[in-house]
């Protein structure tokens, strides 16, 4: 059975906070949730799924339908693959739609880690006892930013990707931040300005990094028929992919993603092909997540992401492949450190053409969005989503 | 030449599993998991083989040797150096270079085995130019 076709995202939305102090994590996925719902022309009385991911307090759909009010659910899911876990929720929705075991699915996410003053990237985090990579890693300051960074030197290694090629991928995303007024970062920036920015972890630079953000997105996921009675334009879900990658016992290889497989599996079901997508929402936790992931999904040869990234190739009306037109988690926000969100809310609004004028890719019919939670530099989640405009 | 300064990593929390490898890295010995089956060898070591359904697990030590197969050098805090050490017998594990030039690491390196004290007193396996 194929997911192609069986479901739509009706509604989508991003809350426009970046900083929320005064504000709950269950809160925020309350207004978010509200907000998506309130984009599809319906209510939470319609609601009778709901996914959530270990960004959501509690024990995830119980304490969140508790305080949501959600009171029809006869469907939930919290997988959790980190940041990647929203694109896997819309398949799982997709499936859930399918089997009818619901009809209209809501997906939140939120977090304030810039309001806890997470040191998110620079910090090895010790984590559960239990957690069985925990004691053969903490000891040796593994943090998120040295563990991307690992990535990028052994791809430097291999292939010899430059710092300015990786620069060109935050010079692309600040491009199109320029233009969403809720963007932490809207100035633009040029190649020389990243990689002369202070190094965080070789061969990484500050602004090879995301932003820390507050906030959060949602979605809603219905089945066509439902989809086509909202006045919004539909936006179908043609297929889908995922995948876990980690280190293998020992065996593992850096110089690529989950995303290989992922994607593999979801242009396979879509029935298309790298050349065939208009617009690409690429996890950007750092340049070199993207750069792999370019690599990975087909938008070019392994090895030759660096070039393919280079001189504005990425950018909206410039280049082959317009990428992350929010400005991405590398200058726009990277709600709960968790960037899959924003990927697929920004390809509906690609989709449905209304992305900010300056960024819109024009007659934008088919977008993938992809994820990857976790960390490459260990193990990580991957989930693809190929998105068609009906 | 900058020599890394001492960072005193934080202590491993062993579990029931790993108590032998613990025990071990205080003997001055790096620990690999072996298939005694199929022979195959993984890292970090585990009762059950990642690799095959088949085969119970025996523990044998690392000759100890090894190269760089990737690293990064920590600039947000005081330097220091991750990596993933491809060891001679095949496991690539990470670990920290110690007592060395930060500036002069390269990947394919040559590295040896060597013990820090945690903050605990649990010696830890790290490695250092060979």
């Amino acid at each position: 059975m194929s997911l192609r076709g069986v479901a739509c995202i009706a509604g989508a939305y991003e809350h426009p906070t970046r900083k929320a102090e005064n504000k709950s994590t269950a809160q925020l996925h309350a207004e978010v949730a509200i907000g998506a719902l309130r984009d599809a022309g319906l209510t939470r009385a319609d609601v009778d799924g709901y996914f959530c991911a270990g960004d959501a307090p509690g024990m995830g759909p119980l304490s969140m339908a508790d305080y949501l009010g959600l009171n029809r659910l006869r469907h939930v899911d919290s997988t959790d693959i980190g940041g990647s876990s929203y694109l896997l929720h819309v398949a799982h929705a997709a499936e859930a739609i399918a089997l009818g075991r619901c009809d209209v699915a809501l997906i939140t996410l939120a977090g304030r880690p810039r309001s806890e003053g997470v040191a998110t990237g620079t910090a090895p985090r010790a984590g559960s006892p239990a957690q069985p990579d925990v004691q053969f890693e903490y000891p040796y300051g593994a943090a998120v930013a040295n563990l991307y960074a690992m990535c990028a030197m052994r791809h430097r290694h291999e292939f010899g990707t430059t710092a300015e090629q990786l620069a060109w991928i935050k010079v692309a995303a600040s491009h199109h931040a320029q233009h969403n007024e809720h963007a932490m970062l809207r100035k633009v920036v040029t190649v020389e300005e990243v990689v002369n920015s202070p190094l965080v972890a070789d061969p990484l630079h500050r602004l090879d990094c995301c932003v820390i953000s507050d906030g959060g997105g949602a979605l809603v996921v219905t089945r066509p028929e439902i989809a086509r009675g909202l006045k919004r334009p539909v936006v179908t879900l043609r297929g889908a992919g995922e995948a876990v990658k980690h280190q293998m016992g020992g065996q593992l290889d850096l110089t690529y993603t989950g995303a290989r497989f992922s994607g593999a599996r979801a242009f396979e079901e879509a029935g298309v092909t790298p050349a065939d997508i208009k617009y690409a929402s690429i996890y950007d936790s750092f340049t070199i997540t993207v750069l792999l992931q370019l690599e990975d999904l087909g938008f070019c040869e392994k090895g030759q992401g660096g070039r393919f990234v280079a001189d504005g190739n990425l950018i909206s009306g410039v280049g082959r492949l317009p990428f992350n037109t929010d400005g991405g988690g590398l200058c726009n926000n990277h709600p709960a450190n968790r960037g899959g969100m924003t990927k697929v809310i920004e390809a509906v609004r690609q989709l449905r053409g209304e992305a900010h004028p300056a960024v819109q890719v024009p007659n934008c019919d088919l977008a993938l969005a992809h994820g990857t939670g976790g960390t490459i530099g260990t193990r990580h989640g991957s989930a693809t989503l190929v998105l068609e405009r009906e | 030449m900058s020599e890394t300064p001492v960072r005193v990593p934080p202590s491993p929390v062993p579990d029931p599993s790993t108590l032998g490898f613990w025990q071990a890295a205080r003997e001055g010995k790096l620990l690999l998991g072996r298939n005694l089956e199929t022979g195959r060898l993984h890292y970090p070591p585990r009762p059950v083989c990642p690799f095959d359904d088949v085969g119970e697990v025996e523990y044998v030590p690392s000759s100890g040797r090894g190269t760089i197969y990737t690293f990064s050098v920590m600039r947000a805090k005081t330097p220091y150096a991750i990596a993933y050490v491809e060891l001679e017998e095949g496991p690539r594990v990470m670990t920290n270079i110690v007592d060395c030039d930060l500036e002069a690491l390269r990947i394919g390196q040559a590295v040896r085995l060597v013990f820090v004290d945690s903050e605990g007193g649990q010696p830890v396996p790290m490695f250092t130019p060979a």
